[in-house]
């Protein structure tokens, strides 16, 4: 009778590692964790959010300057791309690395396939998207990104984005492309290219349910739309000229694009390079509102209940965040969280928003509703906050 | 409504846009004024300066660079990467920006001190190891 209990406990030491030795593990769910990226010494901090606390630090996770994250669906696993080219996938019950591949050497963002089995990761260099296994990580496929004239390398990947029916879509920097990948018949991908969508897409968002897909453009003003119930109609270009007229300021910070930025029938983006936030109506994709904010907007993001828009702003407005009331188009507060506001993320019901506060070192805990600050928590040059519950939203 | 809760800024002192120009002269009467007792200033900004400087190298350089220099939206601003591009030119992009790329001039929010300052840390290697 000794032997199942011998070889329980051996399994509960192997699946412990040495994070756990040999406690036995609290049996728990992982809806309510998230992680925040502290960028400067390359660790997640693994927080909890109905009790506003960090549980654990995981470290070795390489250069993460520019990182981001996605879940699997099982919201066990964050997958992590870091600017060194490295995939991490991080166990958020065992809260340590499970594996890591350095699959380029410089990378962007990725997304996850709805099915959940891909992984893809949109790189600068060499220029391009890979694609993994998404339980073991072993490259699927390999899609270089069209060279550049001179030949000297392939245009850099933005906007790598998850589309219904194990696809992905993404956008090329230098070349002013859309490609939209499909796995639906296997691992070998059928690849739709929209060539001069417009230049220098920067990012890009899909709409939450997968429909449009949206670049954002830095060398234009101006966004493409593609529709992608109807990918024969090809790119429209929406916000066409928005800045005409106005002059342009130096951007010291690229903003960004999600499917946060649609609040009902309303789409609220940055526009680059000037301190406002255009409006549109998502039926239509025509501007129906400029904003004027305190600062260019980094990431203009809708409480999920769309009633407001909360705003940060590159550097040097970076110290302040905006309120927006989706109904009036008006700024109905101006907080001053602390230095450098680096990126927020509401709880998928938005009773809080965290936000990361990176030259205060600390992450911040509010209540979008009466806007009081709740609590805040140490950490290393915080910038991305990442809650597990985006495993099941399509596009982020 | 809370009141919102003001910090001190440790980044570097907003002067941007509209109020730049004045805040820009404002500065540089003041530099006149010290230049009459400190000819040392031309050398370099001082310590606080140099620490807000430094900060703005890696977190705000460093978002499209890499923190570690390495690359991203950015070319690499290792020293390798940079062993031969003259001095006045490294100044130049970062005075003026890089027309056609993402690269903004830095004029508006740092004066020449401050990027000399800041590309002597790119040429003599950043971040230190």
């Amino acid at each position: 009778m000794r032997t199942p209990v011998l070889s329980l406990a051996l399994a509960a030491l192997l699946l412990g590692g040495c994070a756990h030795s040999s406690q036995t593990l609290p049996l728990r769910g992982t809806g309510d964790l998230g992680v925040v990226v502290e960028r400067a010494s390359g660790t997640l901090q693994l927080v909890e959010a109905s009790t506003h606390t960090s549980l654990a630090r995981i470290d070795g996770l390489g250069d993460l300057s520019h990182a981001s994250v996605v879940f699997s669906r099982d919201q066990r696993y964050a997958y992590v791309f870091g600017r060194d080219g490295g995939l991490t996938k991080v166990d958020l019950l065992l809260q340590r690395v499970e594996q890591r591949v350095i699959q380029a050497g410089n990378s962007i963002g990725g997304a996850i396939s709805s099915d959940g089995s891909l992984i893809a990761v949109g790189n600068y260099e060499p220029g391009g998207v890979k694609v993994f296994d998404a339980a073991t990580l072993e490259q699927i496929a390999d899609i270089p990104a069209t060279p550049l004239a001179d030949g000297s390398a392939n245009s850099r990947v933005v906007g790598v984005t998850d589309v219904p029916g194990r696809r992905f879509i993404y956008s090329l920097f230098d070349t002013g492309e859309t490609w939209l990948l499909d796995f639906s018949q296997g691992n070998q991908p059928q690849v739709t290219r929209f060539e001069n969508i417009g230049k220098q897409p920067y990012d890009a968002l899909l709409t939450p349910d997968g429909r449009y897909y949206i670049a954002g453009l830095f060398g234009e003003d101006g966004m493409a739309l593609i529709d992608l119930w109807h990918p024969e109609r090809g790119v429209t270009r929406i916000l066409d000229g928005y800045g005409r007229g106005q002059q342009k300021l130096p951007v010291y910070k690229m903003p960004h694009l999600e499917g946060w930025t649609l609040a009902g029938n309303q789409a609220f983006v940055p526009a680059v390079g000037q301190h406002r936030v255009l409006v549109m109506d998502s039926s239509t994709w025509q501007q129906t509102d400029a904003i004027d904010v305190a600062g260019q907007p980094i990431f203009v993001m809708a409480r999920p209940d769309a009633r407001q828009i909360w705003v940060n702003f590159a550097h040097p407005d970076n110290h302040q965040v905006q309120v927006i009331d989706s109904e009036t188009h008006e700024v109905i507060a101006t907080l001053e969280p602390g230095p450098a506001v680096l990126h927020m993320e509401f709880t998928p019901r938005g009773d809080q928003l965290w936000l990361s506060v990176r030259d205060g070192g600390e992450i911040q805990v509010w209540d979008p509703y009466t806007l009081e600050k709740i609590t805040s928590l140490p950490a290393e040059s915080p910038s991305g906050i990442f809650f597990s519950s985006r495993a099941h939203a399509t596009g982020l | 409504m809370a009141a919102p809760v003001a910090l001190p800024h440790p980044g570097i002192p907003p002067t941007r846009g509209s109020g730049t120009a004045c805040g820009r002269r404002g500065v540089l009467v003041l530099l006149g004024c010290l230049a009459l007792f400190s000819p040392a200033l031309q050398a370099e900004p001082d310590t606080l300066r140099q620490r807000q400087l430094d900060n703005l190298l890696l977190q705000d350089c460093g978002s499209c660079h890499g923190l570690r220099m390495t690359g991203g939206l950015g070319p690499a601003l290792t020293r390798q990467a940079l062993a031969d591009k003259p001095r006045d030119s490294l100044i130049a992009t970062v005075t003026h920006g890089r027309p056609g790329t993402a690269m903004p001039g830095w004029n508006a929010l740092l004066d020449e001190q401050d990027i000399a300052w800041l590309v002597d840390q790119l040429l003599q290697g950043y971040p230190r190891p």
